[in-house]
């Protein structure tokens, strides 16, 4: 395979172990990296909210963005973090039940629509 | 999901070899060797500090089959500690009035002497420690373990990987759950775990491929859950990291999972955990009374360095004070994020 085209079946679009070389965006701005991971790891911490049930929001959050990497990583730290299966799957019907609730939501301004256009 | 599985030795299987075992770690590329990560630190060659703990392996039989086991333990393990080892054991113990003794298996109960090896360690004067899998108890001919470990001031230290069931009979096999939390409620009713002074800790293993999280953050759950579900009680809870060992190796290596387990583990090289490392105040002794430095080195056939002594009837302080500690890629296994030892997280 030609690894700068891409050309053959192994070339995908994501990595696992890309997640690894997260640390190396710093390269491109250094300074933007350092606040940026700085300000992550504040996001974090244990505050107002547990370090679990954060986990559990970036978990939920992971799968409404739908980002492999994010998800790798949340899976594994909601269980270290002494979150089951059963609490991680119900994050994930929340983040669900939110992109799904958005898209019916906007069936509202549809209807204001055909209202609108209709006699 | 049974609830007993052949061990690796009785499946002739290619691991039950601490051969093969250290030749497997040994080939898995990490970033740097533990010994290259503990010179980073100034701790190469690692020493012991203070003599504080003798824990005494009293043999590899198990009425459970956990699946991470580093012992390879299992009800179909015949290797009992022999009385002369014993002996030279309690021995040791009382001549160098060493602190701590820590009793440990497979199941220690099913040892024919175990009560002995109790009652004699505490009237050396030391503060006997018991590594519980809180089933064994439960069993006819060892039901009167809990009252004589309550006799005798003896800590427990009881395995519980999880509050509910799935998690823990994953681990550790169909049913073991509701025997454990059975195990757990006939300690506290002898006071263990409940402010009376007999200590209860619970030990938890991460169920899986990932590692322990905030031992304090987990104590809190653990606590928590454990009152609101079955109104038990406990005193501290260790986390242990799962060490890629015996069973726990095979595991992961089914799996395709040793590279990435083993980068993980030296990746999170905390030089805090590194320092604290339990082989620096504990002598391990095998059911043969062969010295190790630890219980996974004794798994792995790693004895103590050249020139140390190599059995528990030879064994001099002043020789065993003035070794080198062995070391391998599994020592990652204590040294990741907050450290990992037999109480638990040490940085």
């Amino acid at each position: 395979m030609n690894e700068s085209t891409g050309q053959g079946a192994k070339r995908t679009y994501y990595d696992a172990a890309d997640l690894g070389k997260f640390g190396e965006i710093a390269e491109g701005a250094p300074d933007l990296a350092r606040k940026f991971f700085d300000w992550y790891g504040a996001v974090f911490a244990e505050g107002a909210l547990t370090a679990r049930e954060k986990s559990l929001i970036a978990l939920a959050v992971s799968h409404a963005v739908q980002c492999p990497y994010c998800i790798d990583a949340y899976s594994t730290d909601a269980l270290e973090k002494g979150s089951n299966v059963d609490q991680m799957t119900e994050a994930v019907h929340v983040a669900a039940a939110i992109r799904g609730g958005a898209s019916l939501v906007h069936g509202v301004q549809m209807r204001n629509h055909v209202h609108a256009l209709g006699m | 999901m049974g609830r007993i599985l052949a061990t690796l030795q009785k499946r002739g299987a290619e691991l039950s070899d601490a051969d093969a075992q250290r030749a497997l770690l040994a080939s898995v590329p990490l970033p740097r060797s533990f010994e290259a990560a503990l010179g980073s630190s100034g701790l190469f060659p690692l020493r012991p500090t203070t003599l504080d703990i003798l824990q005494v392996n009293v043999g590899r039989r198990c009425n459970q089959t956990c699946k991470h086991c580093h012992v390879d333990a299992g009800p179909d393990r015949s290797e009992v500690m022999p009385r002369d080892v014993m002996e030279a054991v309690l021995a040791f113990l009382t001549r160098h009035r060493v602190g701590r003794l820590d009793i440990t298996g497979g199941a220690p109960e099913l040892h024919p002497d175990f009560r002995e090896l109790v009652v004699r360690g505490a009237a050396a004067g030391a503060h006997v420690m018991h590594r519980c899998n809180l089933t064994a108890i439960l069993l006819p001919n060892y039901a009167d373990i809990p009252a004589l470990l309550a006799a005798h001031r003896v800590e427990v230290i009881a395995s519980l990987p999880y509050f509910q069931a799935r998690e823990t009979d994953a681990q550790r096999g169909a049913g073991v759950f509701d025997e454990s939390i059975e195990g757990l409620r006939r300690l506290n009713a002898l006071g263990y775990g409940r402010g009376t002074g007999l200590e209860l800790n619970l030990v938890a293993n991460p169920v899986g491929t990932f590692l322990p999280g905030d031992q304090a953050s987990l104590e809190t759950m653990w606590k928590r859950e454990l009152k609101q579900r079955f109104d038990l009680d406990f005193d501290h809870l260790f986390t242990i990291t799962n060490m890629p060992i015996s069973r726990f190796l095979e595991f992961i290596d089914e799996r395709g999972r040793t590279v990435d387990y083993m980068t993980r583990l030296a990746n999170a090289y905390n030089p805090v955990a590194a320092a604290s490392v339990m082989c620096r105040n504990t002598l391990s002794v095998g059911y043969d009374g062969r010295l190790y430095d630890c219980d996974f080195n004794q798994m792995l056939e790693m004895p103590l360095a050249d020139g140390a002594p190599r059995t528990i009837f030879d064994a001099s302080l002043a020789a065993l004070q003035a070794r080198d500690i062995a070391v391998g890629p599994h020592c990652f296994g204590c040294t990741a994020g907050a450290g990992s030892s037999c109480g638990g997280a040490v940085a």
